[in-house]
């Protein structure tokens, strides 16, 4: 049968995802984050001093282009982490609240088939977040502030049209950064829920990250990576840590996955 | 519950003829599935044959719920077999519940979306469903069940009864071979009770298989052929209605003012005499109740009594009400509210 594929599910999943207030709260709390550090800057009458505050804070007084870059280093620790985890937290202990979880399985939905699905929509959000941030960033930047070429952390020049490619390159990394986080809310959620969990566990990470004692165990948090975007910003574009934090948050996706399988599908669904 | 006291003669029960296993629907063997130490359900052997509307019977916590979950597969049994349509299960899931419509312990919907959107959600997530008849199901299914004119509206502003209703309309948004219903009529006023009995009679008219739990006595009376009771986890009787009503202990009643002598003549006869609280009969007479008639033919207790010199003012032989018999089965605190 044609419908058979599953398309239809997933479709469904979007949909209710994005036909959710909590969604869309979640998305414009997010995109006022690139509005408010450009007004912000913009009021100031002090300009920023180079090397104080979030990264290129100093630089979009003198071009645009740059608020869309900063914003995504401000929301990476704490707000692009937090509304994931409430999505992904949510993805079946969210199902299993509402007692749909179980009419889904009756459907049926097939329980490996409703986790495919749940994870994507869950990695739908994060591209929607992080684009939301660099798309409300570009526009908040062309608004308020001159535009014209960037420098590069390599010294070079590259046009408008091509930084706003590696602004969008940027998001990319960031949502990719994201994965792991769902992989592992996914995981918790099932099916017990935890969106609050998730977050704690992204906030863990990062502050492991940041203890030297515990340096054997930086390259395994899957936040190692989640700044290291600036090899972005340099010309030609070095990929090896675009390349390695794909790897990491691929291993996360790859063991949470399968735990959240072999957890979910033989569980009783008792809500 | 009046005419379930109704006198019946005492011949042969009619025993039902022995069910072959590929006319049930449902069928269990030594279905057991525990909770840690205690074991919700405790050993059953379901047999729900093929066009029945089987009542499934018990007071709260007995199991029923347990037992539906670990037949369409959202639990997982301890031990035992499960066929439902034929087919082994759990192995069989995703080729058994395409065929089957269920409400699970009442209604579960996302309070954000419409009804129409819920029923869409619900119906995308079975793989057999065709999407291109997707919406006219849902608008069908909403009207079956009298929604049409809450489809568009947020299921948050639904009462008790709406969402009732709209979970009775995903169980039917494709034919079904199977409907399994937890407790339809909770939350339901008695016009919506009504209307849901109506449905099930049509439902089961059209072919479809009704596997009804509920804790309502009266309202599995009303609308089963067959009935299973469940106690404590167990399944203390099943089979149709008429024969587990008939298989209760069924009594004499004789009114007569020669209460002593109508008693000792009943105890040589081997029953078990009481004097009936109340007076029967016109003018006032006392009765004696019987027990315990061992398939003795009525008419030779009437004899029996006539000829000691009992003046026989009335004489009934009456079956146990169902009612009794569902009290003997599941014990005390059975809720039979009528």
């Amino acid at each position: 049968m044609r419908s058979g594929m599953g398309w239809a599910l997933l479709g469904s999943e979007l949909s209710v995802l994005f036909r959710r207030l909590r969604t869309w709260a979640m998305l414009i709390a997010l995109a006022a984050v690139p509005i408010l550090i450009a007004v912000a800057v913009k009021l100031s009458s002090r300009p920023t001093a180079p090397g104080r505050g979030p990264l290129f804070l100093d630089r979009i007084t003198q071009n645009g282009l740059f608020v869309a870059v900063t914003a995504l280093v401000v929301c990476v620790p704490l707000f692009l982490p937090l509304t994931v985890g409430v999505v992904a937290g949510d993805t079946i202990a969210g199902e299993a609240n509402l007692g749909t979880l179980r009419y889904l399985l009756i459907a049926p939905a097939g329980r490996i088939r409703l986790l495919l699905v749940k994870y994507a929509g869950a990695v739908a959000f994060c591209c929607a977040a992080t684009a939301t941030v660099a798309a409300s960033g570009a526009l908040a930047g062309v608004v308020l502030f001159p535009v014209g070429p960037v420098t590069l952390l390599s010294g070079d020049t590259i046009s408008v049209g091509e930084s706003a490619l590696r602004s969008l390159l940027i998001a990319a990394y960031i949502t990719v950064s994201l994965l792991g986080l769902s992989a592992i809310g996914l995981l918790i959620s099932t099916p017990v829920g935890a969106m609050a969990a998730t977050i704690v566990l992204s906030v863990v990470s990062q502050v492991l990250d940041n203890l030297p004692q515990l340096e054997w165990l930086h390259p395994w948090l899957f936040s190692h990576h989640w700044l290291s975007f600036a090899d972005l910003l340099r010309q030609p574009i070095s990929w090896t840590s675009f390349g390695e934090n794909a790897l990491l948050q691929a291993g996360y996706i790859a063991v949470c996955g399968a735990l959240a399988y072999a957890k979910f599908s033989n569980k009783d669904v008792l809500s | 519950m009046n005419e379930s006291r109704t006198a019946a003669s005492l011949g042969a029960n009619e025993c039902a003829a022995p069910v072959r296993s590929s006319d049930l629907v449902i069928e269990t063997h030594g279905l057991v599935k525990r909770f840690g130490h205690r074991s919700a359900v405790d050993g059953i052997d379901l047999a729900v044959p093929r066009g029945s509307v089987f009542g499934f019977l018990g007071p709260n916590g007995s199991g029923k719920t347990t037992t539906i979950r670990v037949l369409l597969g959202l639990a997982s049994a301890n031990s035992g077999d499960i066929r439902v349509l034929g087919k082994e299960m759990p192995q069989a899931l995703a080729s058994v519940l395409p065929d089957v419509g269920a409400l699970v312990e009442g209604p579960g919907f996302y309070p954000f979306l419409s009804g129409t959107g819920n029923l869409m959600r619900l119906d995308a997530a079975d793989p057999h469903a065709s999407s291109s008849t997707r919406r006219r199901r849902v608008h069908d299914a909403l009207e079956r069940v009298g929604l049409s004119h809450a489809a568009g509206k947020k299921v948050r502003a639904y009462s008790l009864g709406m969402k009732q209703r709209l979970g009775l309309a995903n169980a039917m948004l494709r034919p079904r071979d199977l409907l399994v219903l937890d407790e339809p009529t909770n939350g339901l006023d008695p016009q919506g009770t009504r209307e849901v009995r109506n449905l099930v009679r049509s439902l089961a008219a059209g072919g479809t298989t009704v596997f009804v739990s509920s804790h309502l006595l009266a309202e599995v009376e009303q609308m089963c052929s067959h009935v299973g009771v469940m106690s404590a986890g167990r399944l203390v009787a099943q089979g149709p209605i008429e024969e587990l009503r008939s298989a209760g202990q069924a009594h004499v009643v004789v009114q007569t003012p020669d209460v002593d002598l109508a008693s000792r003549v009943l105890t040589r006869l081997g029953l078990v005499p009481a004097e009936a609280t109340g007076t029967g009969g016109p003018w006032g007479t006392p009765a004696v109740v019987g027990t315990g008639i061992n398939g003795r033919v009525p008419e030779s207790i009437v004899a029996a009594l006539v000829a000691e010199g009992v003046r026989v003012r009335g004489f009934t032989v009456e079956n146990a009400s169902l009612e009794e018999r569902f009290v003997s089965l599941t014990g005390e605190g059975f809720d039979v509210v009528g």
